[in-house]
């Protein structure tokens, strides 16, 4: 990073600190979108961006944490910061799982994306069935209004939007170490050519687990907050395939394999979808919101492929090594 | 009893057969496009739903059964879909799949709201004069209306199993799809095949479309639906295989009409995606495809 870029982070991340103070309600509440975009898709970034293998299912391990974590709370009082390993713990089980009998089976692309969908939506159905759950009538968080508390992640905006902010920061600095490591460099060489990785000796699938393991592991974590920030959770939503699609978008549209992706992908994602709702809802047409969003991404994906920060990094001279 | 749960299970084993050829009929031009393209149509089901809803208005404002309108449908779909691959596709043929997938995904979107906005979120179905009427084999008792659909599903794919194998336009895009290299090096105009094979696979979606909703009452929201189930029956049938498209069609009508014989609706889902599972993970060709299809 030059001495630009150090600049412009510092800047950035002194005003996302600030911002409860300088924003109103409803702008926090866009950031939180924005930050909790960013997040999600930088733990998806690595299995796909890094390491190249295509996920669709991420829905499953961000449901999963959710729901061990809600259910830990409600059932049994044990609060979200003992809970979260538990859930954690859920996530990479089931990313071990999904993982090991993809790769052992060597699918690849389009034929492992469309593993991930299938145990998405076959825990689905499962929790659309079980009791403990709540089945398909949801699983609720009590809601304590006008409570700060930490410990159990009961509180307003103001903690959740801290909360998210850590959460992305730590992310971002995570993915930053990993892609100087080692590791980073065997999933780069994984995702370009995996049998010449395999053939000067790098262990491919080991390596491969590790990234879904991880990714599974950081995306259990936005499961939790998630839960906790929306007190709600059903199967229809939580595992829903539009849920995972919706974690891939701002990677690929700011720029897969980048650090700052995840981050303008999902500032521009948001910033245009809360656009397009204010823009349908004077027209009162149900879906128009969506047309304008769809078409956003036909541009987007037609015009920059490669995402919009890898354009905006030269643009601003900022450097930026991979791409 | 065992007689009387034997014979419901038998009825909805042909229940399950005569809807599964129309899945078929769906899955086929899925499995078209790939086979050819390498090219996974994530805007399938909506161009499903885009088919059933051509039909409805057909028969909701001109009176026309959705089987005459069918063909007026299929040629449609065959002018949109070569102009969406001369349009918008082809520039991503050999581009990663994420981005294929992203730019289907919007296709997608655009699509399946544009029939939200126009029509609205209710059920719309259609009653034909032939809506009760039944054939009798035996024991068994056929729906008119499914046997009309299965039959016409039945005609459309041997028409087009005829067009890949005797016509020489099939057999030039059969080249394309065994050896892309091969056949530019022949002198095959591919970027014309393919903009014909993605019109073929729309006409097949469209004309499933239009039996379909004889069948079925159409929403916007069927259309993620149909997507999954057009990907569950093509890979458990085998990408790019015909015959395996049909067979995964009647797989997975039988197992969604004996579910329902059960009262058990989520068991349906359960067991498709339980078998996809399977069939990824043991016989990724699919249960019909060819070894190196992959």
């Amino acid at each position: 990073m030059n001495v630009r870029a150090v600049a412009g982070l510092s800047i950035l991340l002194a005003l996302l600190l600030a911002a409860p103070l300088l924003l109103g309600g409803y702008w926090l509440s866009v950031l939180i979108l924005v930050l909790y975009f960013a997040y999600v898709g930088q733990a998806w970034n690595i299995m796909m961006g890094f390491a190249g293998q295509l996920s669709l299912g991420h829905a499953l391990y961000a449901g999963l944490g959710g729901y061990v974590a809600a259910g830990l709370y409600t059932h049994y009082g044990i609060g979200p910061w003992m809970g979260v390993f538990a859930a954690v713990g859920a996530a990479v089980a089931a990313g071990a799982i999904v993982g090991y009998l993809g790769f052992r089976f060597s699918l690849a692309g389009v034929y492992f994306a469309l593993l991930t969908i299938a145990f998405g939506e076959f825990t689905r159905i499962g929790f659309d069935n079980w009791d403990w759950a709540g089945g398909s009538g949801g699983m609720f968080l009590k809601v304590e209004r006008g409570v700060s508390d930490l410990a159990n992640l009961r509180g307003g905006t103001v903690m959740f939007y801290y909360v998210i902010l850590a959460m992305a920061a730590g992310a971002f600095l995570l993915c930053r170490y990993l892609l100087e490591s080692r590791l980073g460099r065997y999933w780069l060489a994984i995702r370009e050519d995996a049998e010449a990785a395999q053939a000067v000796g790098v262990p491919v699938l080991w390596c491969k687990m590790l990234a879904v393991t991880l990714s599974a592991a950081l995306t259990a974590l936005a499961g939790v907050w998630n839960a906790f920030y929306y007190n709600n959770l059903f199967p229809e939503t939580a595992f829903a395939v539009g849920r995972s699609i919706e974690m891939t978008l701002s990677p690929i549209i700011g720029g897969l394999g980048t650090l700052f992706g995840p981050f303008v992908g999902a500032v521009v994602l948001t910033g245009l979808g809360e656009l397009f709702t204010d823009l349908s809802d004077q027209f009162h047409v149900s879906g128009l919101k969506q047309i304008f969003y769809g078409l956003a991404l036909l541009i987007i994906v037609m015009y920059r492929p490669a995402g919009i920060w890898p354009w905006i990094a030269t643009r601003l001279g900022f450097e930026e090594k991979r791409k | 009893m065992t007689q009387d749960f034997l014979l419901s299970l038998a009825q909805a084993i042909t229940k399950g057969l005569l809807t599964g050829m129309v899945y078929g009929l769906m899955a086929l031009g899925l499995s078209v496009i790939f086979g050819v393209m390498r090219v996974v149509n994530f805007a399938h089901g909506e161009m499903m739903v885009v088919g059933m809803y051509l039909a409805w208005a057909a028969f909701d404002y001109a009176g026309v059964n959705p089987l005459f309108s069918l063909p007026v449908i299929a040629l449609l779909f065959f002018a949109m879909g070569y102009a969406l691959q001369r349009g918008l596709i082809q520039p991503f043929i050999n581009r990663p799949e994420h981005q294929q997938f992203l730019l289907l995904l919007a296709i997608a979107t655009i699509v399946v709201n544009l029939c939200l906005a126009l029509l609205g979120p209710d059920s719309r179905s259609i009653q034909l004069d032939s809506q009760f009427d039944s054939y009798e084999l035996g024991p068994l008792v056929f729906d008119a209306v499914r046997v009309h659909a299965a039959v016409a599903a039945i005609a459309i794919a041997t028409l087009l199993f005829l067009f890949f194998t005797r016509t020489r336009i099939g057999k030039a895009i059969r080249a394309a799809a065994d050896n892309h290299m091969g056949a530019l090096v022949v002198g095959l105009d591919v970027r014309r095949l393919y903009a014909i094979t993605f019109g073929i696979g729309a006409a097949c979606v469209g004309a499933a479309g239009a039996l379909m909703i004889t069948i079925i009452p159409v929403t916007p929201f069927l259309a993620a639906e149909y997507t999954l189930l057009a990907f569950v029956i093509v890979i458990v049938g085998g990408l790019g295989s015909m015959t395996g498209a049909l067979m995964g069609g009647l797989l997975i009508g039988v197992s969604e009409a004996v579910a329902g014989l059960l009262g058990q609706p989520s068991l349906k889902s359960m067991f498709s995606f339980g078998l996809l599972i399977v069939v990824l993970l043991l016989r990724p060709q699919g249960l019909l495809g060819r070894k190196d299809s992959r």
